[in-house]
């Protein structure tokens, strides 16, 4: 069992309510219309996204999936540039250039959101590569969807890694639907972590919503990989809340079942094991909540302040 | 090592030599591809690196074109400088993500925060009798993609110096290498820091009468109409954009101004081809107003490269297409 401190405890509660409440405030901020083009939300998958992030040593690297919030939150994105990003504007991370699909932070070892879905194994294997040449002692964790798992790219990947004996760790969040398409209609077995037997690296199937069960898994899962032992494949059953992107009507799916999985709900989890050890008092609870809301608020404020990007930035950046 | 010594090489040699010198200078640069380790590369580019530099840096990967590019992708944007080969350009079909939407994109859609130093290597071109599928010139489709460099030399020391400046580069470059060239020797500098810069066209042979603007293998056979042509006193300018994407206008807009007259050509199929580029961009320029004459272009036959090699030969510009060329604009025929 690995030990978590009050302060780490503290910093995963704080950094799944600043997940969900961001993205509460940019669906929000799309159904009014202030948000151009699309955003693909992943309310319901904090424990995945945030957790695997949280269980990283300094100088770990990520790629991210397109619906990659919680997980830049996790991995330590500051939520003013992201919001900024999000609403396009020049103080984002990207600069206005690449919105919430791209968002990175490269110099610090988040090699991006990808619009590709199945777009990082490959991406990630290089940044492996990287490190394993360079004899850092970093792992790269690689975000993906279930539905990334149908690609080539992910099976060329995992081949490579395994090979080469890689420092990677593979993350699926099995958020049970590829855009509209259930889960049980585009693989056929029961697990996605099967799919690491055929390229003989250890596979793990965990619950995605259980906080403690996808850091455990992950800590162990980067140790294994930090060890030159090669690389991992995880999978986390979870579910997202909301539709694929913000023009899904969500026909393919019964509210119930959205209803079934909310009880379930990763922050409520939480929250319940916090009381149940009596780890903080109510009122700390609380003020967790509340710091993680306003942090939000301030970095919408943020975002709206900040100006445009000058139209004559379109052309910079194209070539280094 | 500094020198102004030259020696008689291969094309093929000459692209090893730059990458062996390039792999000397910085521990950074790795080397991956099928088949490049033991074997030696398909065509023996990289014949012996795996003795010089072991296999941690002469890397064989699975038959996997997508994880190659892709890997590649990710170890350049990490600190490493990867050069990476398609065992034939028609293989980029299966890393074009990679390629496309990761590689040349990222500094852009990030903002400028990273940078992709790789270099693709793609044996390219039709003449080897392998059909279809291993015969391709595919560089239209990479110059259609802002963000990437693509360069195609078409001698020894132009592939020296290319390849040096392509691992070099902190970009995504695509160089173009015509596996029919592989065996043709010229002098080539040994110069260490000897580089041809990327982005420029260069004027191959002087003349006055008539431009023609050719690469790769194409550009031999534009040579030898070229000297057939001087018996007869019609002097031809020759030019080489060696860099494909972004290219070097001026000096094909200057000589088309001098003469007049343009031949545009490439083993590439005609059809949306870079040629029709070219094109476009000299009847937008001042040159317009000094064209004589239609302008040609000698293009691949819109068809797949076919086995039979009477087939095989004419789907393709031959020289005589250039001269027949050059004689139509001079009104001769």
């Amino acid at each position: 069992m690995i030990e978590l401190s009050e302060e780490l405890l503290l910093r995963m509660y704080y950094k799944m309510n600043q997940a969900r409440y961001f993205e509460e405030k940019l669906d929000d901020l799309v159904s009014k219309g202030q948000v151009h083009g699309t955003i693909h939300l992943a309310m319901g998958q904090e424990a995945s996204g945030v957790m695997a992030c949280l269980a990283l040593e300094e100088g770990d690297l990520v790629s991210l999936s397109h619906r990659g919030h919680a997980q830049a939150i996790g991995f330590g994105l500051d939520v003013n540039l992201m919001m900024a990003e999000c609403l396009g504007k020049y103080t984002g991370y990207c600069k206005g250039k690449g919105g919430s699909m791209h968002i990175a932070d490269v110099e610090n070892g988040n090699l991006g959101a990808n619009g590709v879905v199945g777009g990082g194994f490959n991406l990630s294997c290089g940044a492996a590569l990287t490190q394993k040449y360079h004899q850092t002692g970093k792992v790269v964790l690689c975000f993906a969807g279930d539905g990334a798992t149908n690609e080539g790219s992910f099976h060329e990947s995992l081949n490579l890694a395994s090979i080469w004996k890689l420092p990677v760790v593979f993350f699926i969040e099995n958020n049970q639907y590829g855009m509209s398409n259930p889960i049980e209609n585009h693989m056929n077995i029961e697990n996605i972590s099967d799919r690491s037997e055929a390229y003989n690296m250890p596979g793990l199937t965990i619950d995605g919503n259980d906080f403690l069960d996808v850091y455990n898994t992950v800590t162990k899962a980067l140790r294994y990989a930090r060890a030159g032992k090669g690389p991992v494949l995880i999978e986390a059953k979870t579910y997202r809340y909301s539709g694929h992107s913000k023009s899904d009507k969500q026909v393919y799916r019964d509210k119930r079942e959205v209803l079934e999985w909310q009880k379930k709900d990763p922050l409520l989890k939480m929250k319940e094991y916090l009381r149940e050890n009596r780890i903080f008092t109510e009122k700390q609870i609380l003020k967790m909540e509340e710091e993680a809301r306003i942090s939000i608020e301030q970095a919408v404020e943020f975002a709206k302040k900040s100006p445009q990007p000058q139209l004559n930035t379109i052309l910079e950046d194209v070539y280094a | 090592m500094k020198t102004n010594d030259m020696t008689k090489m291969t094309y093929r040699d000459a692209i090893r030599l730059g990458i062996t010198e390039e792999m000397r200078l910085d521990r950074d640069v790795i080397f991956l591809g099928e088949d490049i380790g033991v074997y030696g590369g398909a065509f023996g580019v990289s014949k012996g690196l795996l003795e010089e530099f072991g296999e941690e840096r002469i890397l064989d990967t699975p038959i996997s074109e997508g994880a190659i590019v892709g890997t590649a992708v990710g170890a350049a944007t990490t600190g490493l400088r990867p050069v990476c080969e398609m065992m034939f350009m028609d293989f980029i079909t299966l890393g074009m993500d990679a390629l496309v939407n990761q590689g040349a994109k990222m500094r852009y859609m990030f903002g400028g925060q990273s940078q992709v130093p790789m270099v693709l290597r793609l044996p390219a071109g039709s003449g080897t009798g392998a059909a279809a599928q291993h015969s391709q010139s595919l560089e239209a489709w990479l110059c259609h993609v802002p963000g990437l460099k693509v360069v195609s030399p078409s001698t020894p020391a132009q592939a020296k110096g290319l390849i040096k400046a392509a691992i070099r580069d902190n970009n995504p470059v695509c160089f173009i290498e015509h596996k029919m060239l592989y065996d043709a020797v010229g002098l080539v500098p040994l110069d260490e820091d000897y580089t041809l810069e990327i982005g420029k066209t260069i004027v191959e042979r002087p003349g006055k009468d008539v431009t023609i603007v050719a690469y790769g293998t194409t550009l031999a056979k534009a040579i030898e109409a070229a000297e057939f042509l001087d018996e007869e006193g019609i002097r031809v300018e020759i030019l080489n954009p060696l860099t494909l994407y972004p290219m070097d206008m001026k000096p094909i807009i200057e000589s088309v101004i001098k003469t007049g007259c343009l031949i545009v050509a490439h083993e590439a199929v005609k059809t949306g081809g870079v040629g029709g580029e070219i094109v476009a961009r000299v009847v937008e320029s001042e040159a317009f107003d000094y064209l004589t004459a239609p302008i040609i272009r000698l293009g691949g036959l819109d068809i797949p490269i076919p086995f039979n090699q009477e087939l095989e030969a004419v789907a393709v510009p031959q020289r005589n297409d250039f001269v027949h060329g050059v004689y139509r604009l001079l009104n001769r025929e």
